[in-house]
């Protein structure tokens, strides 16, 4: 028997590299095309977010959880806003309105986000003009975003008891012509990509993944419902009045690449149902809690009355103090389940933030669902995995 | 009278003048289709990609190819300390010469005549019409393989060494298939000059008068090697969905990685003159070169635009292929396809 004198080449995909979205560095073994072994190594985008809640009263956080996911930053809003209405107790005193203008930004983010993966998953696997219609689609989210609360992408929009600003005239409209534009525009990228034979065969039986290994990796969001398990947050733990909506979760059974994309697809088409039904369902109402502790008062009220003034002044320089306690909080961002875990020492600073990243627990999956494939597949399985560095190095 | 076609025997000044300006123009002919197929590119795929593609340079953006080249030309021109040298600085060459060389043999009119101190002289508008034309250009694209491979391997680069990989094994196989498609047009015209072949694709569709509304172009008769020969060049040429050796997605660029200021402008270069080339080569071969309803090179070019566009139009609308099911389709299906294309050929011509 000849001697089969071969040895693998390893190559470092990333941390500058077009297709590791962002700054993800992957080590790999490579036997000719053929991956050995991928060992993903985080961290270049560290900035410490959890440790410096630790010195900032709950509402200075705020801003830090835009930085979590830059592609989804309300989801991480609502997170974080909802763990610090669950921790003071005032989750009940939400005001209506304001529970429908939450589920409107989260679901428009779950479109924003999922628009994202899709364009840079189908760059990724070569094409392009997919990439450009869904950046068009996108950018009508950042419009609305931007009517919103100013910013584009690090929005800031949610507070602890309501939201920051009342939606601006005629933006209901504006959203609800986007939401029912949305499905037609999905069609269009289905019309590229599903029937095409290459698109097919770049992912059909691609970075497969039982749902038992999902399970044990502790895999949520999309990339948990295409191995065949139906399990929403939404549904089977509502939070902000989701359970006041009709709408479906998509599940497959396919466990790879092409079932990720077909659900990400059908909830993209969900989340424009459940905007559409928001905004029936929205009336005008006030947009903070009444709790005086907590809320800042408006302007008119701290020039004209001392006790609104007082609260003024408290919550600025020191912020509130929730009880001594822990508690979790989760919600279905677009990549998986988002947690925020907030232990209370009685003082205005979280004494400690957790957050549960979903890339971080998704990323986990990637070597066993590249190894033994072709280096080709290792761009389509970070993209079908969804990956956003800046919530896995938080 | 019959033309006299000019010798370099008979008409040693003539000959030499009208084949330098042949030569010239094609060459310059060729390097503006190139430059401005840059242009084109981004403005049709912009267009399917809802932009605008190139505005701000000129008129609609008109001098971008000239900016482009311009501040390519003045960029520092690196070589990295790892790579060789001599192989580096010679890859790009090795791969834009042989694209030009095979527009030498294409036929790109009809003939041109003129009178001279009382004769009629016929030049052909085609550089040089050798016996073996189809023989040469399979030769030229052959060639094209070292540059990349060189490339690759000339940087030391670990990229850049599975883009040169990539592309051996990719235009090797599709060459292959490319290659016997064309076999079955040669059987045809019974003739390897490329001149022979459009001479071959006059008249009427199989000589019957009762098609007469078609021309007898080999498309019709050879539908299936039209087929192997587009997709065959489609991988050559490394135009997606065959872009894999320089992948810009999985391999940075590939083969092309190193590479910077005018030597990368001359990898581009070549890949935009290789495009042309093969629309030139498809549209001889299969479409009647020159004829046509107008003069004689407008039908050519025309022919060209369109096998460009259509060059283009697939790169706005496909993804790219994975390593194993390029090979697969390569060796598997576009080989055994062209085999029994060229069989079925061979019996048809023997029953007819």
């Amino acid at each position: 028997m000849a001697v089969n004198n071969t040895e693998t080449m390893t190559i470092n995909m990333g941390p500058q590299h077009p297709s590791t979205h962002g700054v993800l560095q992957l080590i790999l073994e490579l036997d000719g095309e053929i991956v050995v072994k991928a060992t993903p190594h985080i961290g270049f985008l560290h900035r410490g977010i959890e440790k410096l809640s630790e010195h900032r009263t709950y509402h200075q956080t705020i801003p830090l959880t835009d930085r979590l996911d830059y592609l989804a930053p309300m989801s991480n809003n609502l997170g974080y806003v909802l763990a610090v209405e669950k921790l003071l107790g005032m989750t009940d005193e939400i005001p209506e309105r304001v529970q429908r203008i939450r589920v409107i930004m989260a679901e428009l983010t779950r479109l924003k986000s999922h628009l994202v993966w899709l364009a840079c998953h189908a760059l990724d696997i070569g094409a392009m003009t997919v990439f450009l219609y869904c950046f068009r689609e996108r950018e009508n989210i950042t419009d609305i975003y931007e009517k919103v609360s100013g910013a584009r992408m690090t929005s800031n929009y949610f507070r602890v008891g309501g939201l920051s600003a009342d939606l601006p005239d005629g933006l209901e409209q504006e959203i609800r012509t986007f939401a029912e534009s949305m499905p037609a525009h999905i069609e269009e990228y289905e019309g590229l990509l599903t029937g095409n034979r290459i698109w097919q065969k770049r992912t059909i039986g691609v970075g497969k993944i039982s749902a038992e290994a999902a399970i044990d990796i502790g895999i949520t969001g999309p990339a948990l419902r295409a191995s065949g398990v139906d399990w929403d947050l939404r549904r089977d733990n509502p939070y902000s009045g989701y359970e006041d909506y009709d709408f479906e979760v998509p599940v497959r059974e396919g466990c790879d690449t092409f079932d990720r994309y077909k659900v990400r697809l059908d909830e993209m088409r969900q989340a424009s149902r459940i905007i559409l039904q928001a905004l029936d369902k929205l009336k005008p109402g006030p947009i903070l809690a009444d709790c005086p502790k907590i809320v800042l008062p408006n302007k008119q009220d701290v020039v004209n009355n001392i006790e609104s003034l007082i609260h003024h002044f408290k919550i600025v320089t020191e912020g509130f103090k929730p009880e001594p306690g822990e508690i979790y909080q989760s919600v279905e961002a677009p990549k998986g389940e988002l947690g925020f875990y907030l232990i209370s020492d009685g003082s205005s600073h979280p004494f400690r933030m957790k957050i549960r990243p979903p890339s971080f627990v998704n990323l986990q999956g990637l070597p066993q669902m590249v190894e033994g494939r072709l280096l080709a597949d290792v761009i389509a399985v970070i993209g079908t995995l969804d990956i956003v560095l800046g919530e896995i190095d938080r | 009278m019959t033309p006299e076609v000019l010798t370099l025997s008979e008409t040693p000044w003539l000959f030499t003048a009208a084949m330098l300006i042949k030569v010239i123009v094609a060459f310059v002919v060729t390097l503006l289709i190139v430059a401005y197929a840059t242009y084109a590119e981004r403005k049709i795929i912009g267009r399917m990609q809802t932009r605008l593609g190139p505005t701000m340079t000129g008129p609609m953006g008109l001098l971008q190819p000239i900016a482009d080249g311009l501040k390519l030309f003045f960029k520092e021109d690196i070589i990295p300390s790892q790579a060789h040298w001599f192989a580096f600085i010679i890859a790009p060459i090795m791969i834009l010469a042989p694209a030009f060389l095979s527009i030498v043999v294409i036929p790109f009119g009809a003939d041109f005549q003129f009178t001279y101190d009382g004769t009629l002289y016929a030049v052909p508008l085609q550089i040089t019409d050798l016996n073996i034309g189809v023989l040469f250009i399979l030769a030229m694209a052959g060639l094209g393989v070292y540059g990349i491979v060189l490339a690759g391997l000339a940087s030391n680069s670990k990229y850049s060494l599975l883009g040169g990989i990539r592309s051996t094994a990719q235009m090797i196989s599709y060459e292959l298939a490319a290659g016997l498609s064309i076999v079955a047009i040669f059987m045809l015209s019974e003739t390897l000059s490329m001149r022979g072949i459009v001479a071959a694709q006059q008249g009427p569709l199989w000589g019957l008068e009762s098609l007469s509304f078609l021309p007898n172009w080999f498309i019709f008769s050879q539908p299936l090697a039209f087929l192997l020969f587009i997709v065959g060049s489609m991988a050559e040429i490394n135009r997606t969905p065959f872009d894999l050796p320089e992948a810009e997605t999985e391999l940075v660029s590939g083969f092309c990685t190193e590479y910077s200021a005018m030597k990368y402008a001359l990898f581009f270069m070549a890949e935009y003159a290789n495009m042309i080339t093969v629309s030139a080569i498809a549209a001889t071969l299969f479409f009647g070169g020159w004829a046509g309803p107008f003069y004689g090179w407008i039908n050519f070019l025309l022919k060209v635009f369109a096998f460009m566009f259509f060059f283009i139009w697939i790169r706005a609308t496909f993804p790219r292929l994975r390593y194993d099911q390029l090979m697969f389709l390569g060796w598997k299906v576009m080989l055994p396809a062209a085999l029994v294309n060229i069989v079925i050929t061979g019996i048809a011509i023997l029953l007819w």
